[in-house]
């Protein structure tokens, strides 16, 4: 089991959280605006990276807040956790690959 | 309208006594609110109508019978007792004026139980995964978590003492793992 | 009593304390501190159960919970009755108490004479891959032969037969550091992490008795005193520390992420008088903040012809048996070793009192101080000899050994009589708790293993598991694990070994079974065949020829297995690489991960306010989700159709009561609460006045229906939203989501209150007349108070929320009242209702009602992948809104294409005939399979109020083929049905779309 940081509540174990699927994946400002094309690549497409990946976290059985994770998915190493709105920090580049 | 005579009743089971000195019992009714501000609508202020907004994130302030449980950055537990319910409420809402909040009344949905006794941190422990050493869980603090199968809000009022919150529908649930769980200290 | 070889004095075992076990049905002797294996070394006897596959009689390999052989069923509480029994419990380890019943397994009809030993003599057809190979061919056996016959014979002990009567216990727990093992490395570390006192400190190990390969010890000092002094002044001083907790009898069994530790302790098992609510086991889920692994190693068996013979065991095993059980495990013992730890075994031996003849197969020069020492202490040492095969049947009676020559070439043989062998191939480092860490295994070449290299988490290794084998080093590292550092003398061991993975012989390899794996009967011949046949990964052979599986996961096998795969394969043993060990290291009872988890306590079981006058007026319950729902109330043995039919009846002519309670509910409350409405639901809710209610509808972002239910406006900030009973905990996750991701510059806030109101539903033509006299401050009147509004006011005096709806199509109400009122309104309600011949309706009946209407039911009628469209419910999108969630997805291609499946009803010919929910539905039965499917029956009941069933359907392009006939299928074949609109009944009153 994760051991998470909540940035509101600190860390507490994995099952107090749900994750939320890839961070960063803007929702466009006018969908009706936006190509079929587009759209799809919004609803469906995501990276699935081998190494450090951006994503949603919420602590659900905790404080309730959304907020995103730097996680590698090869060691399961949480790098960072930052709150929600934020950009993606540059860490990360040094996790070593598993 | 009608005369009717209206019985209150808690889903807090029937007693259920475990031989151990761990004590798990329900507690009676009391006014419960929850309240949601933003840190700009608080405007810095340290209190709400006798509630304290401005303790840490996952600690229970007590003001006299007033407690105010922080439980997220913008959402408060606040309790109170069940007769000063509506008077509160109106405080409240009478200091929050103009103010983007929300207040929303759930006396009724939640069940609490006060668990008391020498290892009521390992009866807690049986079900919540969480660090309950007094270094990270002091007198005081509140929060959110799982036992076994159900959300709780725990609160540590003692070093001994703790109080499970949980929704009603899962009181019966929660009475009966944590009497199971206090079996281990007979 | 019975104790012939028992010594006479020595060993841990407290001579006060006297106690009887049953051992297939004779009574052992023993005392306190014994193991059930100690006791039957004791007695005499090695016989300890017979092998899996070819029933070989087997006797104690080991002394600890490696032991691949000595595996007893046993019911620890025979006293009790049923319930306290389990299987492939290792005797070595299995802590003697008074009353415990003990059986061998895998033989019939005796231990003694077993009837499968014949498959010794078969076994030129049990070869590697025998299941991969036997089950293959030819079909029809599998049912007849293969599953019950040999599924019978194969498998190891038999399950329990009856439920579990033991109590079982879980704790959550974290400290700064866990030591894994409290042998000399673990209990140095413990000792130095836990100086200072500012970290929890937790030492965990397997054994009742704490001091791991010290236990064995008898002769080794350490600062001059015996090793066991100073395993207990360490206890001492560990007890004495309040930050220290020391866990017996614990076994680390699993490693997982982020130093999250998983661990039994066995609590009452060895306990003679413990009450019965003391927990069997518990288990324990730790939180570390660093582990220190100081998990000891494995003694490697020699391989060699009928190496296996009861009386055959590891040569420290000797040690542990003559020094801390007191028990010779014969008169007369070969020891043969390829290593230097073996002597030890011959000198303690010796100094028992054995005849002892040492073989060994590294040359004189190769040997170290240990040789001269044995030479000494008057022990024949034959250097450079291999052991050919052993003699004996049930219990080896000799051992023929021979001279080496220079070229490999083996000399004239001799037979060393014996009724004992202590067999040491060397050690392998305990490095499964490492590896299950997800650590990266690195192979010393001059140790001949595998150790710990890279970390992946905060951990480290000491001791035997790292690799460090001599006892004044083995203190030091585990110091220094624990962050410390600390020198001792004491007393040097004897280390090193020269590896050998089967002892050279000059007999015909494909004739000797010389076993690598006891426990899987795998011998080093089916290494070699599966090798040959093609497997040349580490992982493939393991599973053909099973080496390495089941209760012992090849802790004595793993590196002969290893070893024989590289040489076969000419490689480097590196270059095969090592199984993956997974968790558990031994063992776990279900018991022990199920925990507290069982019957009441399986899942919360959710109980409305109403549930308990439901029960005490007979009603049928279904779960729904984790709530318990009433389905219908029968009266006078009326079976569900009749009571529904009955139900249904009441609530179109009178009034009907349902407790409608478990609808999830959510009061959104803020300035822009309409805003936000408005941006997840498909409805336009600016225009809603506060006191009105509204149906919504829900999509996810892909434009499927998420959704559903009827809102309030309570006042221009505050909406009281309904959700389906299921689906209330994702909505408001959902709504979360959006308002925490996407706008968190909305001023709302979310609140559940599904649990602060209790609902009561009054539905009929009576239901106003009724409820009317208990309400103050709500004016009925249809201007005021019409269909589809809320209003706050009080109901018997209790506070309420009034909404004036309906899911039935006639006039209803649903009462709002806080949930510890429920109870008393409903019962008054009920009362007063008598005069109306009220009837208590459960979801059943609701479910009929509604369908006779055509209202869905999300979840029912959709399935993810239903539009708004789809379901006939266009209407309820906006089309000025310039955004929703979900609102570009429904102009995507494929939403507007033709052919989606749509809602319809489904008459079928014969009216009494109700279709099967999920039956599929067909154009023409006689069209060749596979059919063309066109949609599936989604919902289906019979209607008493329309005198027929009716059914719901979802059909592709359905809504354009009202009046077509459609097959669908039913147990029987398939059956007529007209497509029809998916409204059955017409009713007059109340419509739900106002």
């Amino acid at each position: 089991m994760l051991l998470i940081r909540c940035p509101y509540c600190g860390e507490r174990p994995e099952v107090e959280f749900h994750c939320g699927g890839e961070a960063h994946i803007a929702r466009p400002e006018t969908p009706t605006e936006t190509s079929d094309a587009d759209w799809a690549g919004f609803l469906y497409y995501r990276t699935n990276p081998r190494g450090v990946h951006a994503e949603r976290w919420v602590h659900n059985h905790g404080c309730g807040r959304w907020f995103n994770a730097l996680r590698d998915t090869v060691s399961d190493r949480f790098v960072t956790t930052y709150e929600m709105g934020t950009p993606r920090p540059e860490a990360g580049s040094d996790v070593t690959r598993a | 309208m009608l005369e009717v005579n209206v019985a209150r009743r808690t889903p807090a089971v029937a007693p259920m006594k475990a031989a151990s000195h761990v004590r798990v019992e329900p507690i009676g009714p009391e006014g419960r609110l929850s309240f949601r501000a933003k840190e700009s609508a608080l405007a810095g202020q340290s209190e709400v109508a006798g509630f304290r907004v401005d303790g840490a994130m996952n600690s229970r302030t007590v003001s006299g019978d007033r407690a105010a449980l922080r439980l997220g950055p913008d959402e408060w537990l606040f309790t109170c007792p069940a007769a000063d319910l509506e008077e509160v409420a109106e405080a409240i809402s009478t200091t929050m004026d103009n103010r983007a909040f929300s207040l929303v009344d759930v006396s009724h949905r939640d069940v609490s139980f006060l668990v008391e006794g020498e290892h009521a941190d390992f009866v807690i422990n049986a079900g919540a995964p969480i660090d309950l050493s007094l270094r990270s869980f002091p007198v005081g603090a509140a929060t959110r978590t799982i036992l076994a199968k159900s959300d709780i809000v725990l609160t540590r009022l003692a070093e001994d003492s703790f109080k499970v919150t949980c929704w009603r529908s899962f009181a019966t649930y929660v009475h009966g793992f944590l009497v199971e769980a206090a079996k281990d200290f007979a | 009593m019975n104790q012939p070889f028992r010594l006479a004095a020595g060993g841990r075992v407290d001579r006060s304390r006297p106690l009887t076990v049953t051992f297939n049905g004779r009574k052992l002797s023993g005392y306190r501190g014994d193991t059930i294996a100690s006791m039957l070394l004791a007695s005499g006897s090695h016989l300890a159960g017979r092998s899996f596959k070819y029933h070989r009689p087997r006797g104690i390999l080991s002394h600890g919970s490696d032991e691949p052989s000595a595996l007893l069923s046993v019911d620890w509480r025979a006293d009790r009755g049923p319930g306290y029994r389990d299987p492939n419990n290792r005797a070595t380890v299995v802590e003697a108490r008074e009353g415990l019943v003990a059986k061998t397994q895998n033989h019939w009809p005796s231990l003694e004479t077993d009837v499968g030993a014949v498959n010794d003599l078969l076994s030129p057809i049990f070869v590697a891959g025998f299941y991969y190979k036997t089950f293959m061919w030819p079909r029809k056996f599998w049912d007849k032969v293969y599953e019950p016959v040999i599924r019978r014979a194969a498998g190891l002990g038999e399950a329990p037969e009856v439920p579990d009567s033991d109590r079982y216990a879980n704790r959550h727990a974290h400290c700064d550091v866990l030591v894994v093992g409290a042998g000399p490395a673990g209990l140095s570390a413990a000792l130095a992490a836990s100086a200072d006192g500012s970290k929890r400190v937790i030492l965990a190990d397997e054994g009742f008795e704490l001091g791991g390969s010290l236990l064995n010890d008898a002769t080794s000092t350490i600062e001059g005193k015996p090793a066991m002094a100073w395993v207990e002044e360490t206890l001492a001083a560990l007890d004495a520390r309040e930050n220290v907790v020391v866990l017996p009898r614990t076994t680390v069994f699993g490693y997982y992420n982020h130093n999250h530790v998983a661990m039994v302790e066995r609590v009452a098992d060895h306990r003679d008088a413990a009450p019965e609510s003391l927990a069997r086991e518990r288990l324990w889920q730790v939180r570390a903040g660093e582990v220190i692994l100081a998990a000891g190693s494995h003694e490697r068996p020699l391989v060699f012809e009928n190496n296996d013979r009861p009386g055959i065991m590891l040569a420290d095993s000797v040690r542990a048996f003559i020094n801390r059980y007191a028990v010779l495990p014969g008169k007369e013992i070969v020891v043969a070793t390829s290593g230097a730890s073996a002597y030890r075994a011959a000198l303690d031996a010796k100094a028992a009192g054995m005849g002892v003849t040492l073989v060994d197969i590294r040359l004189e020069q190769d040997c170290g101080a240990e040789l001269a020492d044995a030479r000494a202490a008057g022990i024949t040492v034959k250097t450079g000899h291999t052991v050919i095969k052993s003699l004996g049947t049930k219990r080896v009676t000799g051992l023929v050994v021979a001279p080496l020559g220079n070229g490999g070439q083996i000399g004239d043989k001799t037979t060393l009589a014996c009724d004992c062998v202590g067999m040491s191939g060397g050690w392998t480092p305990s490095v499964h708790l490492f590896s299950q860490s997800r650590g990266k295994l690195a192979f010393d070449a001059e140790l001949d293993a595998f150790l710990p290299g890279q970390s992946a988490q905060a951990e480290r290794s000491a001791g035997a598991c790292h690799g460090v084998y001599d006892l004044a080093a083995v203190i030091a590292d585990g110091a220094k694990a624990g962050g410390g550092s600390v020198t001792v003398e004491a007393t040097p061991s004897y280390t090193g070994f020269q590896p050998v993975r089967v002892l050279p012989t000059d007999a015909d390899p494909s004739r000797v079974k010389a076993f690598i794996d006891f426990q899987n009967d795998v011998t080093a011949k089916d290494i070699k065949l599966a090798v040959r046949e093609g497997f040349q990964s580490i992982e493939h052979v393991k599973r053909y020829t099973t080496t390495g599986m089941a209760t012992d996961q090849g802790k004595t096998s793993n590196m002969n297995a290893l070893g024989l795969v590289a040489g076969t394969l000419g490689r480097e043993l590196p270059a095969v690489g090592t199984t993956t060990f997974r968790p558990p290291y031994t063992p776990v009872t279900f018991g022990a991960l199920v925990g507290p988890a069982r019957d009441d306590l399986f899942d919360p079981v959710r109980k409305t306010a109403i549930d308990p006058w439901a029960e005490k007026n007979g009603a049928v319950f279904e779960p729904v989700g984790l709530w318990r729902r009433a389905r219908y109330f029968p009266k006078d043995g009326e079976d569900m159709r009749a009571a529904v039919a009955r139900e249904t009846k009441a609530v179109r002519t009178s009034v009907g009561i349902f407790d409608a309670s478990t609808l999830g509910k959510i009061e959104i409350v803020g300035p822009d609460a309409a805003e936000f409405m408005n941006r997840i639901y498909t409805n336009a809710w600016t225009k809603l006045k506060p006191g009105r209610c509204r149906y919504g509808l829900m999509l996810r972002e892909d434009g499927f229906v998420y959704d559903d239910g009827v809102v309030a406006r309570l006042a221009e900030d505050r909406f009281h939203v309904t959700t389906t009973t299921g689906g209330a905990p994702r909505v408001l996750a959902h709504m979360e989501d959006y308002l925490q991701t996407e706008w968190p510059d909305l001023d709302v806030f979310l609140t559940s209150i599904t649990e602060q109101w209790a609902v009561i539903a009054l539905q009929g033509p009576n239901a106003r007349k009724l409820l009317e006299p208990f309400v103050t401050d709500v004016d009925f009147s249809d201007d005021v108070f019409p269909h589809m509004s809320v209003t706050s006011g009080f109901v018997c005096g209790v506070p309420c929320r009034l909404f004036r709806v309906s899911f039935t199509g006639e006039q209803g109400f649903e009462i709002n009242v806080p949930a510890d009122y429920a109870e008393s309104v409903w019962k008054t309600l009920y009362e007063a209702g008598q005069k109306y011949d009220i009837v208590p309706y459960g979801t059943e009946t609701m479910h009929v009602l509604r369908c006779e209407v055509g209202f869905i039911i999300v979840g029912q009628e959709t399935d993810g992948t239903a539009t708004p469209d789809d379901l006939g419910l266009s209407g309820l999108v906006s089309k000025v809104k310039p955004d929703f969630v979900g609102k570009r997805s429904l102009t995507r291609p494929d939403m507007v294409a033709s052919g989606r499946k749509q809602l319809v009803g489904l008459l079928t010919k014969n009216s009494d005939e109700v279709l099967d929910e999920g039956a599929q539905i067909v154009d023409d039965p006689a069209q060749p399979i596979p059919m063309k499917m066109l949609g599936h029956v989604t919902s289906s009941y019979a209607s008493s109020n329309c005198g027929r069933s009716i059914a719901m359907a979802m059909l592709a392009d359905g809504r354009s083929r009202i009046g077509e006939t459609v097959w669908v299928t039913t147990p029987q074949g398939f059956t007529e049905a007209t497509i029809s609109n998916a409204v059955f009944y017409d009713v007059k009153g109340e419509t739900a779309d106002a």
